[in-house]
């Protein structure tokens, strides 16, 4: 019983033609991927300021850059806070949008009772578009934070929890076998089998509902629309637009989205580091 | 090797019976129909036939995954979780667990700390020769290798009888050889008792004492043939002429069985 396969071969050490026009296939696409989005950004940055000058565009139509710059920075302190307040809706959705669709989940797979009688009503509340409900909470829900991150929630909740749902079913049957006959419980099939195979579909769900939240707290920042003390950047873009301060609200724009590629990237990341060890969709591939 | 049955030292004493055993699926699917078989200490037993004759509802039956339409399955003595091994076709790991946790996983079922089993584990791994491996991840092992480990999860609890559902069909046939080498080696080594479904005649020769031709339509048995040939065997069995003599029994009788499902 000594024999063993040898372990998978590392890098090969002898070179020919394919090996080598892999090893650029993959040099390019490496610095690609970052190089061309940034000469692409360069050009329409380039562009946008050549036409506002060449075409001496008013600055209350369409700003250039460096105006929108500018403002930026004279405006830091002002659309910092806003930002602070926005990001801390989207993450207050977005925690309880996980407790939410897990919970849920786990629940839902647990009780079949329950899934039939509750699953109907999660769909539902996530086809209503939320501009429609949002005016509705902030009528009933007194603190305007609570109103503000419920509506981002019901945004957010459903591709976690339809996702989770997903994976927690989606078991290897031959392992679910394994589990009975080893006299598993419930517990013990959810804790280590069910869970870690739910894994990379929550974490697909999760990448979806970082988004989701911060759209979902814009969105209701819009509905809410009142000013004053702890608004958030969606209520700066309005007043911003009201008073023709487009610089302005270029700016506010640009910190929004902004805010929304690191979300994606830190939960991607998070997704690559958990599933780097065994999950398919991380793993690297030769093309 | 902890037993927990009241069974006499006579290496021969039976552990499973199953008398006249139906499974019918939905009323008109006769998976199996009147089967008997008495699975005793120590025996290498083949369930060979062809495909949809129920060797597959035969080992569920068995595990208790399915219950019987009609007849009777018993153990002798007290049955208990772990007194059954379980090899599939597919090594049905846990990817996300390394090959130490995933042989662990019976253990750790009944409540056992890694620290408290860690040299049964290792024990399990050195009988199948992936010592080394116990810190990969399944996806870093080759089919092979992953078959080791779902034979050494199979083991790890001692059990009294290990079940194997066409363990070695998706490998190919240098390895397969290999594990064959290897599985009676094993056999040898700890005398375990196994149940082995195969679609291989030269397979089930090879390894089996007992070999159970099947018939599909209804599923049931149609003939028992002895391989009264002396373990250990080895490679030189391959070439002997009493190793052909068998394969051509049994081929034949399961060329019977094929008439008789058509
Ligand atoms: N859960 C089920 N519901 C309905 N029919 C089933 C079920 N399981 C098995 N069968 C039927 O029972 C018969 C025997 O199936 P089984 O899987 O035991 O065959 P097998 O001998 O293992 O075949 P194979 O060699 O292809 O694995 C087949 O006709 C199959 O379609
Ligand atoms: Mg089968």
């Amino acid at each position: 019983m000594s024999l063993v396969e040898d372990p998978p071969a590392g890098a090969p050490d002898i070179v020919d033609a394919d090996e080598v026009r892999r090893a650029r296939a993959r040099r390019i696409e490496r610095i690609g991927k970052w190089l061309l989005p940034v000469a692409v950004l360069v050009v329409m940055i380039f562009l946008w300021d050549r036409i506002v000058v060449w075409n001496a565009i008013p600055h209350y139509i369409l700003p250039g850059p460096g105006a929108v710059f500018e403002t930026l920075i004279e405006d830091r302190a002002m659309l910092f806070s806003a930002l602070l307040v926005t990001l801390q809706i989207t993450m207050l959705a977005l925690a309880a949008a996980v407790l939410g669709g897990v919970g849920l989940a786990i629940l839902f797979n647990q009780s079949r009772w329950f899934e039939m009688s509750f699953y109907p009503y999660a769909v539902i509340l996530q086809v209503t578009p939320v501009v429609a409900i949002a005016p509705l909470i902030m009528i009933y829900v007194d603190n305007r934070i609570a109103a503000l991150v419920l509506c981002a929630w019901l945004v957010a909740f459903f591709p976690i929890l339809a996702n989770t749902t997903l994976g927690l079913h989606s078991a290897d049957h031959n392992l679910r076998d394994l589990f009975r006959i080893y006299g598993a419980t419930r517990w013990q099939r959810l804790r280590y089998l069910q869970i870690p195979s739910a894994l990379p579909y929550f974490l697909a769900g999760l990448r979806i509902a970082g988004g989701l939240s911060l759209i979902g707290a814009v969105v209701a920042e819009f509905v809410a629309g009142t000013g004053g003390m702890g608004s958030g950047l969606a209520f700066r873009i309005l007043e911003a637009g009201y008073r023709l301060n487009i610089a302005r609200m270029f700016a506010a724009l640009l910190l929004v989205a902004g805010t929304g590629v690191i979300i994606f990237a830190g939960l991607s990341f998070l997704s690559h580091m958990l599933l780097r060890k065994w999950h398919e969709s991380a793993l690297k591939r030769d093309r | 090797m902890p037993q927990t049955t009241t069974q006499q030292p006579d290496s021969r004493a039976w552990i499973l019976r199953m008398e006249g055993v139906d499974k019918t699926f939905g009323g008109t699917v006769h998976a199996l129909s009147g089967m008997s078989l008495q699975v005793n200490q120590g025996d290498f037993i083949s369930l060979l036939g062809p495909s949809g004759c129920g060797k597959s509802t035969a080992l569920r039956l068995i595990a208790d995954l399915l219950h019987p339409t009609r007849g009777r399955i018993t153990w002798s003595g007290d049955h208990d979780v772990g007194d059954l091994g379980v090899v599939f076709q597919e090594p049905t790991l846990m990817p996300w667990a390394t090959v130490a946790q995933n042989v662990w996983m019976p253990l750790r079922l009944r409540g056992k700390s890694y620290h408290a089993v860690r040299d049964d584990v290792l024990e399990a791994l050195r009988l199948v020769g992936l010592e080394k491996f116990q810190t990969a991840y399944p996806r870093e092992l080759s089919g092979g290798m992953k078959m080791r480990v779902s034979i050494a999860r199979s083991m790890v609890t001692h059990p009294r009888l290990i079940l194997m559902d066409e363990p070695f069909a998706a490998l190919d046939e240098i390895t397969r050889f290999r594990l064959n080498n290897d599985l009676l080696a094993l056999k040898q080594k700890i005398g375990c008792t196994v149940i082995f479904v195969t679609h291989s005649v030269f397979e089930s020769v090879f390894l089996s004492d007992r070999i159970v031709v099947m018939a599909a339509r209804p599923g049931r048995v149609i003939r028992e043939l002895a391989v009264d040939e002396p373990y250990p065997r080895d490679e030189s069995f391959r070439t002997s002429p009493e190793y052909a003599a068998h394969c051509r029994e049994a081929s034949a009788a399961l060329h019977a069985a094929m008439d008789q499902a058509a």
